[in-house]
């Protein structure tokens, strides 16, 4: 293989020519230099044909040498670490370096979805509106779609999960500049001379943007070489920090910008992460991040070949790699000029230089108000057939097509948050048109495109943003030794371009298709957008928005700005997921809260579920066993001898002071201000539409204190509602509250064997049923370790919780289930805790309930302390709505034939379904299999069900309909006998 | 993502807080004084201006204080505070219930 690059100069550009690397494209091997991108590389190479268009699969080429490109789509890399859609003018080429072409098949040079481009009178603007619509049944999601998806879109994603590691960084500056080219390096000097701490952002590896490129000369040296000079000194402040290789693809409220920087995506071998996002939130912030250089609209405007003027003068001095030999400048800009100079410079023949405009600056232009019709060719360029505004016509023939239509400030980051833009026609483009609170827009971005006006524009900014903040400078200014000024491009000679004419290269987007989008009535600028996705993607309206928003003013006979501008969004250039994510993948995705025991529970097979970010131990199978098998072992074990419980995820809150009784009077539906030190009782809180919020028991430790505990899941929402009664609307009362949840370890023991259990292992306790009643709590010791026993139950079962400090859960546990093992002690989960509440009636918070429930539907009536001033919720139970007798009330169901597992959610409805619709009269909320009854039992909520015990209700789930009888929701003892004994 | 200033904590990212909808709504000293009307426009009823509103909220991943703030819904902006806008003294209310 041969390491010739045919259109590579001789020398010049700032590749480093004494390292070549070698890299594939489509299978292929080629040489590049250290320095280039995968673009200039492929030009050097000769490589014109790099992709296929979205929807017509027309060849494509390179058309620029930034952000903007929306031809040179590659996917790069290959299995877990494929990228696809990356832009290959952005991809800094290393050896070894894969890249593939997307969209073409079999292969790029014969693409059969090229057959669409003969096909394009049927697939016009909105065709996925319109052309699909009919056929057969189901036509669009077994044929059409999945044929569309194939033959147009972009690159695959991959399927492997990414093997790279990614990085996250927040940080905070004083001043946040977005872009190293003469605009933000002029700014940046100036802020950061100070002694302000200033963050300096450029995409590319090399900072510098157009000052790369420029043949100017700044403070006597040349442009890139004052770029580097100003770096250096920059970056020799204090608090500067240069990122490169970083792009700021997003701003959000309050000055936050979100950028990723590359830090090895061109040394892949590194084994340092790929990306990092960073999280800037910056005092002010200086945008200075240029402008796009627009498409000229002629026929075949798309053909490789065909490139943006300033992308031709990047390629020869930045990489010293020829567009062309014989190169057509097409312009309507002075910019152009400079690019034509750069390529006759570095070797290329200007074959002509037409100029849209009758007084452009330069003396160099072959034809004057002429303009290009179309270019001839078919996979690349050939010639162009130039028109002039006196109807002349005339062929040249060329190699390569530069092209400049104007420029398009990057305003996407002004426009992210607030940012609204306004068309100027002196300039012939969208400038910002509002002012940001601490934002700036310098330079190109703002409509400033002269150099001098970027470098003078930059300091001021710079300058003004330190002193806002308190960092005063007196750096002083500095020029381009030769000023420049800038001329208008709108007053050019425009002909109608013919059908195959882009506005939008990457969403194959016509001049036809704005007009037929005109035609059909959506002429809204948002409408234009939809209709024909121009704008849309990668593109965000950086080559696009100029031309289509223009060529609709003209259908209208209204000025652009007149049409307006759609939304621009973040990411101004694609992120990746891996980057986002960062570190915040697998384990490290939540965090992960687990009791003292938990290491118990996978020693002893626990399966797991979660409950919020808690693991809960679920069900304990044992060899060959089923989780049904399991579960209804656990709940025999606790009805029939003893089981145990980790429980210590219930949250738990201290509270303690004077008014803690008083407290409580007002957040718990029930009376509070009897119970006894010692004593434990069950409490519903509300919120104040009288809804269920939570329930739990709260114990009196002392005087003025409690234990309150809360369910699991709302352990947090419970502190919160808490603290704002008490910090807002009840500050009199002396109360404060300590969050303890994690403080202690809680093992439930439960069944008819567990007083015996603990008389085994707890000291200093009197476990008599007399001495140690039902809801009480006595102090003793178990294994040397302090703890409290608290006599409730969930299970209806005689039970106990024993709660240790959390340093000795683990131990408390092990000492009580060794003490268990003569009562043959099992171990129950979340699973059978579930069952055998329910065939109490017990409700669980979030199951039998969802914010539409109320104490006295769930018949706790009893826990409602009518004779209190005031509870939170207590007004809204005389609401009429609430009291109405035919809400949904808690039932039990039991299907017919005592076999059928219902299903919790399925609906209910009466047991005569002559009538369609048939009124749904409530849902099931728990469905088990209940060993105490030896069948299905289920809980419901049932319109007006208080009275219908006895009655038939039909529950229907997935088609399936079960008679069930309506009863009560306690199913086992329910004159709590066992509870007390 | 906003930038919210704790009176006690300073400024922090809004991922530290939650929202308590508007302030300024007290709840009635006593609540069985209100017939339904009244008692529904309490606690369903809300201002949602557009532009500048006082509203609450709590440093809950944080110190836990309720506090309230001036932004402005259409933009975001949060007004500088003079004094830390605590909530006792911001909408002091003395007691709903007793």
């Amino acid at each position: 293989m041969s390491t010739h690059q045919r259109l590579r100069t001789a020398s010049g550009g700032q590749v480093d020519r004494s390292q070549t690397l070698r890299f594939e494209f489509d299978g292929r091997g080629y040489h590049g230099h250290r320095g280039d991108t995968l673009a200039s590389a492929l030009l050097a190479n000769g490589v014109r044909l790099v992709g296929r268009s979205f929807k017509y699969h027309r060849p494509r080429g390179i058309l620029s040498a930034g952000a903007e490109e929306p031809n040179a789509l590659v996917t790069l890399g290959t299995g877990g670490r494929a990228e696809p859609n990356t832009r290959a003018t952005q991809i800094e080429l290393f050896d070894g370096l894969m890249a593939r072409s997307q969209n073409a098949w079999p292969s790029l040079g014969f693409d059969i979805g090229a057959i669409n481009s003969v096909l394009a009178p049927f697939v016009p603007a909105g065709f996925y509106y319109k052309t699909f619509i009919g056929g057969p049944k189901g036509a669009w999601t077994r044929l059409y779609e999945p044929l569309i998806r194939r033959m147009a879109g972009l690159g695959p994603a991959p399927t492997e999960s990414d093997p790279d590691t990614y990085d996250k960084r927040h940080a905070h500056c004083d001043v946040l500049v977005v872009g190293a080219g003469p605009a933000g390096l002029a700014a940046a000097r100036a802020a950061a001379a100070g002694g302000a701490r200033v963050i300096l952002i450029d995409e590319r590896a090399r900072p510098g943007g157009s000052l790369l490129a420029s043949s100017a000369f700044i403070e006597k040296m040349a442009a890139p070489a004052w770029a580097s000079t100003a770096v250096d000194l920059f970056c020799a402040e204090p608090e500067a920090r240069l990122l490169t290789r970083t792009t700021a693809f997003g701003r959000y409220d309050h000055n936050l910008v979100m950028a990723v920087e590359r830090l090895t995506d061109h040394d892949p071998d590194s084994a340092r992460p790929r990306q990092r996002l960073w999280q800037i939130r910056a005092k002010r912030i200086i945008l200075a991040t240029g402008a796009h250089e627009q498409p000229l609209l002629f026929g075949n405007n798309d053909r490789p070949g065909v490139m943006l003027a300033s992308a031709g003068q990047c390629y020869a001095r930045t990489y010293g790699v020829l567009a062309g030999r014989r190169v057509v400048v097409a312009t309507n800009t002075d910019s152009a000029y400079e690019a034509a100079r750069s390529l006759a410079e570095a070797g290329a023949e200007i074959a002509a230089i037409i100029d849209g405009r009758a007084d452009g600056s330069s003396d160099l232009a072959s034809h004057r108000r002429a303009a290009l019709h179309r270019v001839l060719g078919g996979k690349e360029v050939s010639g162009v057939e130039i028109v002039e505004e006196n109807g002349g016509k005339r062929r040249i023939s060329c190699d390569a097509v530069l092209m400049s239509g104007g420029w398009q400030p990057a305003v996407h980051l002004h426009s992210h948050v607030g940012g609204r833009t306004k068309y100027d026609a002196e300039l012939g483009c969208f400038v910002p048109a509002n002012t940001l609170a601490g934002i700036t827009s310098v330079g190109g971005c703002a409509g400033r495109f002269a150099l001098s006006n970027c470098l003078a524009d930059g300091h001021v900014a710079g300058t003004a943003a330190a002193a806002d903040v308190g960092y005063p400078t007196s750096l002083a200014p500095v020029s381009a030794d030769r000023p420049d000024t800038w001329h208008s491009s709108v007053d050019a000679f425009r002909p109608d371009p013919p059908a195959k004419s882009f506005v939008d290269f990457q969403n194959d987007v016509t001049t036809a298709d704005v007009d037929l989008a005109q035609r059909e009535g959506f002429v809204s600028v948002e409408h234009l957008k939809r209709y024909t996705t121009t704008g849309m993607a990668t593109d965000q309206g950086k080559l696009s928005n100029l031309n289509a928003l223009s060529r609709m003013a003209g259908l209208l006979g209204t000025a652009p700005g007149a049409v307006g501008t759609t939304t621009f969004r973040p990411p101004y250039t694609p992120v990746t997921f891996g980057a986002l994510a960062a570190l915040d993948r697998g384990d490290l995705t939540d965090p992960i809260r687990a009791t003292p025991m938990h290491e118990w529970h996978v020693g002893h097979g626990a399966v797991f579920e979660d409950v919020g970010q808690w693991k809960r131990a679920w069900f304990y199978p044992r060899p060959g066993e089923a989780m049904d098998d399991a579960v209804r072992r656990e709940c025999r074990a606790v009805r029939n001898a003893v089981g145990m419980f980790d429980a210590s995820t219930l949250g738990k809150i201290d509270i303690r002071g004077p008014d803690a009784a008083a407290f409580l009077n007002l957040v718990y539906t029930n009376a509070w201000s009897k119970l006894a030190i010692g004593r434990c009782r069950y409490g519903v809180m509300c919120t104040d539409d009288g809804m269920v919020m939570d329930d739990g028991v709260t114990i009196r430790t002392g005087p003025d204190r409690y234990l309150m505990t809360t369910t699991t899941g709302n352990a947090a929402r419970v502190m919160d509602h808490l603290e704002d009664l008490l910090q807002t609307e009840w500050p009199h009362l002396k109360v404060y509250l300590t969050s303890v949840t994690d403080h202690w370890a809680a093992c439930a023991v439960a069944g008819p064997r567990a007083r015996d259990l603990l008389a085994g292992i707890a000291e200093g306790v009197d476990l008599a049923n007399e001495s140690f009643p039902h809801l009480s709590m006595r102090k003793g010791q178990v294994a040397g370790v302090a703890v409290r026993i608290y006599r409730i139950s969930f299970s209806g079962e005689l039970a106990y919780e024993v709660h240790a400090p959390a340093q000795f859960g683990h131990r408390v546990w092990e000492a009580l289930f060794e003490a268990g093992r003569r009562y043959d002690v099992t171990a129950y989960g979340t699973e059978a805790m579930h069952v055998l509440r329910a065939e109490k009636g017990y409700i669980i918070i979030g199951q039998e309930t969802d914010g539409t429930v109320t104490p006295i539907d769930l018949g706790l009536d009893w826990a409602i302390a009518k004779s209190k001033d005031d509870f939170i919720g207590k007004r809204s139970l005389a609401r009429p709505a609430l009291v109405a007798s035919d809400r949904k009330q808690l039932v039990g169901l039991v299907p017919h034939d005592g076999k059928t597992l219902l299903e919790e959610g399925a609906q209910l409805t009466a047991d005569d379904n002559t009538q369609t619709p048939v009124p749904m009269l409530g849902h099931i909320t728990s469905a088990y299999w209940s060993t105490a009854t030896e069948g299905p039992i289920a809980l419901a909520l049932l319109n007006g069900g208080r009275d219908r015990h006895g009655q038939t209700v039909i529950a229907r789930w997935a088609g399936r309909s079960v008679p069930c009888r309506v009863c009560s929701p306690i199913f086992y003892d329910p004159q709590g006998e066992r509870i007390n004994a | 993502m906003l930038l919210i200033t704790c009176p006690w904590c300073g400024p922090r990212d809004e991922i530290e807080f939650h929202s308590g909808g508007e302030a300024g709504r007290v709840r009635p000293h006593v609540p069985d004084e209100l017939d339904d009307t009244e008692w529904a426009n309490f606690l369903f009823m809300r201002r949602n201006e557009k532009g500048l509103r006082r509203e609450r909220w709590v440093h809950a991943l944080g110190c836990r204080r309720w506090f309230a703030i001036t932004r402005d819904t259409v933009t975001h902006d949060i007004l500088p505070d003079d004094a830390p806008s605590l909530i006792a003294s911001d909408m002091h209310v003395d007691g709903g219930a007793r």
